[in-house]
């Protein structure tokens, strides 16, 4: 029962970290490659807030500020670059972060934190409480995409220029995409900490972020459940099949590749165009 | 007295050592449909993408209902009362036309984001943008995405987009390019009759012929700088208008 406990627990921290990116990169349109670095902040931030004594629950609204708070910064430096030029910014982000944490002995450097006690909740609590906040995100990305934010993330997503002159403040709603996708990934980061009890810089690289966004372009850019359920097969496949692991950067490449061609709509894509050719025959 | 609509006054804009507009002046008062034309690199949509604050001048002011727009994005231009619809023609590819304009109708939600998280409900301006695709001849194709339309429904799309935006003013960038003379005819007349219903227009056009015959009044700019002014038949006859058309014929 513990390997399924384990299993789920993963699926959960994965599911909202994906829908933390695909909030940025699905509704508004924002490519991130470098989405992890923003996990890794509120995983590094909670980290050491437990290790200082202070319960996880309340490390997660500190990791959440902070992880948001790089986001802003990112944003405001990306609100002048779209794109590709987007992508190579937000990779540079997690260069960046991975480089610095390393230098950093408070942080455990190299050898990275370890030593994090288990949850108060005990391991069926703690799987409760990551399925939970994955579902509150889920039914608020669902929300913001039926409202009128999701219209206008539409519209950006589709042509800034054109939401410019339709009077949108694309700035400002970009920069809130931003905000709220990263502190997401920092609650995400948070979760990851306490179950897998140890993180190192490498825990939040670029392997990290490419993982990632396979999981929201195999689930279809800016669909919530085509993201929850690519992200929920996709974290676990690396568990069930030992090669995955070992060859992740080859294996999660090779679906963006195979996705971006024959797919780019992903499953969400697939499955409405195979209701629709159901329906056409019935 | 009442503020003119939109005030250019002596706007200067250099590219390096290239000036492209040089002391443009322009003023339309309220109700005013006016042409405004001039050869190719007259600098005709430079001013344009300086009223709309694309290009920031180097000098002069550009004055919205007595208003200096002086430092305001395009967005918050376009909120102080101009809609613009551009030569080309960018809709919405993922939404249907119904959509495209439904979304510019909904001004009032998406002024502010936590507005906009918070509005669900689309009917109200679900039926406005019926009636602005209606006005412009489209509510056939209502629920039809743009890539099946040709241009000249296109064209018209970004003209109910603007009109959406509810403007004071209404800038149209060559809407009549690309259109068979039938098209432009019909487009032509759909902009005499928006006029006619008080709305402030300024059309850049190359299309002199439905120029001459819509717009009362016309600026002619060349090589950057105003050249003339005034009543359209007298001013297409004026010597130097057409020198600077047919290079001195």
């Amino acid at each position: 029962m513990a390997y399924e406990i384990t299993l789920i627990t993963t699926m959960a921290i994965s599911v909202l970290f994906a829908l933390s990116l695909n909030f940025i990169t699905g509704f508004c349109g924002q490519i991130s490659l470098g989405h992890a670095a923003f996990m890794g902040v509120g995983a590094y931030t909670s980290a050491m807030l437990m290790k200082a004594g202070i319960p996880l629950i309340l490390t997660l609204p500190v990791a959440a500020a902070l992880a948001g708070l790089l986001g802003l910064l990112v944003g405001i430096a990306s609100l002048r670059v779209k794109h590709d030029f987007l992508a190579i910014t937000t990779m540079g982000v997690v260069f960046l972060f991975v480089g610095i944490v390393r230098q950093q002995e408070f942080l455990g450097g190299e050898i990275g934190i370890s030593g994090i006690k288990s949850s108060p909740l005990g391991r069926e609590g703690f799987m409760l409480f990551c399925i939970l906040l994955a579902a509150i995100f889920a039914a608020y990305s669902l929300m913001v995409k039926r409202s009128w934010m999701g219209f206008v993330f539409d519209s950006i997503a589709d042509n800034e220029d054109v939401s410019r002159v339709l009077g949108i403040d694309v700035p400002r709603y970009k920069l809130i995409a931003f905000v709220i996708g990263t502190s997401v990934a920092g609650v995400a980061g948070g979760l990851y900490v306490q179950q897998f009890r140890f993180i190192g810089p490498d825990s939040f690289g670029f392997v990290e972020s490419v993982s990632v966004l396979a999981m929201v372009i195999v689930g279809g850019i800016g669909s919530v459940w085509g993201v929850i359920i690519a992200a929920a097969i996709l974290s676990v496949l690396p568990l069930w099949f030992q090669f995955i692991d070992d060859y992740k950067i080859l294996v999660y490449s090779a679906l963006l590749f195979i996705m971006m061609r024959f797919a780019p709509d992903g499953l969400a894509g697939l499955t409405n165009r195979l209701i629709k050719s159901l329906r056409k025959k019935v | 007295m009442t503020k003119p609509v939109l005030k250019v006054t002596d706007i200067t804009v250099r590219f390096g050592g290239l000036v492209a507009v040089n002391k443009a002046k322009l003023s339309i008062e309220v109700g005013e449909l006016i042409g405004f034309v001039g050869p190719n690199g007259a600098g005709k949509t430079t001013l344009m993408r300086v009223i709309t604050g694309i290009i920031t001048p180097n000098e002069g002011t550009v004055e919205l209902l007595g208003k200096n727009l002086e430092g305001l994005a395009i967005s918050k231009r376009i909120r102080a009362g101009m809609a613009l619809a551009q030569q080309v023609v960018q809709p919405l590819r993922e939404m249907t036309l119904l959509e495209n304009v439904t979304f510019a109708c909904g001004g009032a939600k998406t002024l502010n984001p936590i507005t906009a998280m918070c509005s669900f409900n689309r009917d109200e301006e679900k039926d406005r943008a019926m009636k602005l695709l209606k006005r412009v001849g489209l509510q056939d194709s209502a629920n039809r995405e743009p890539s099946e339309l040709p241009l000249g429904y296109l064209k018209r799309l970004e003209v109910a987009r603007a009109l959406a935006l509810d403007p004071q003013l209404l800038l149209l960038d060559e809407p009549l390019a690309g259109l068979n003379q039938f098209e432009a005819g019909g487009l032509a007349d759909l902009i005499v009759d928006l006029n006619r219903s008080g709305l402030s227009i300024l059309l850049i056009e190359h299309n002199l012929r439905e120029v001459m015959r819509i717009c009362p009044k016309v600026y002619v700019q060349d090589q950057g700088k105003p050249l003339a002014f005034g009543q359209t038949d007298e001013v297409m006859k004026r010597p130097d208008v057409v020198k600077a058309y047919l290079g001195g014929v």
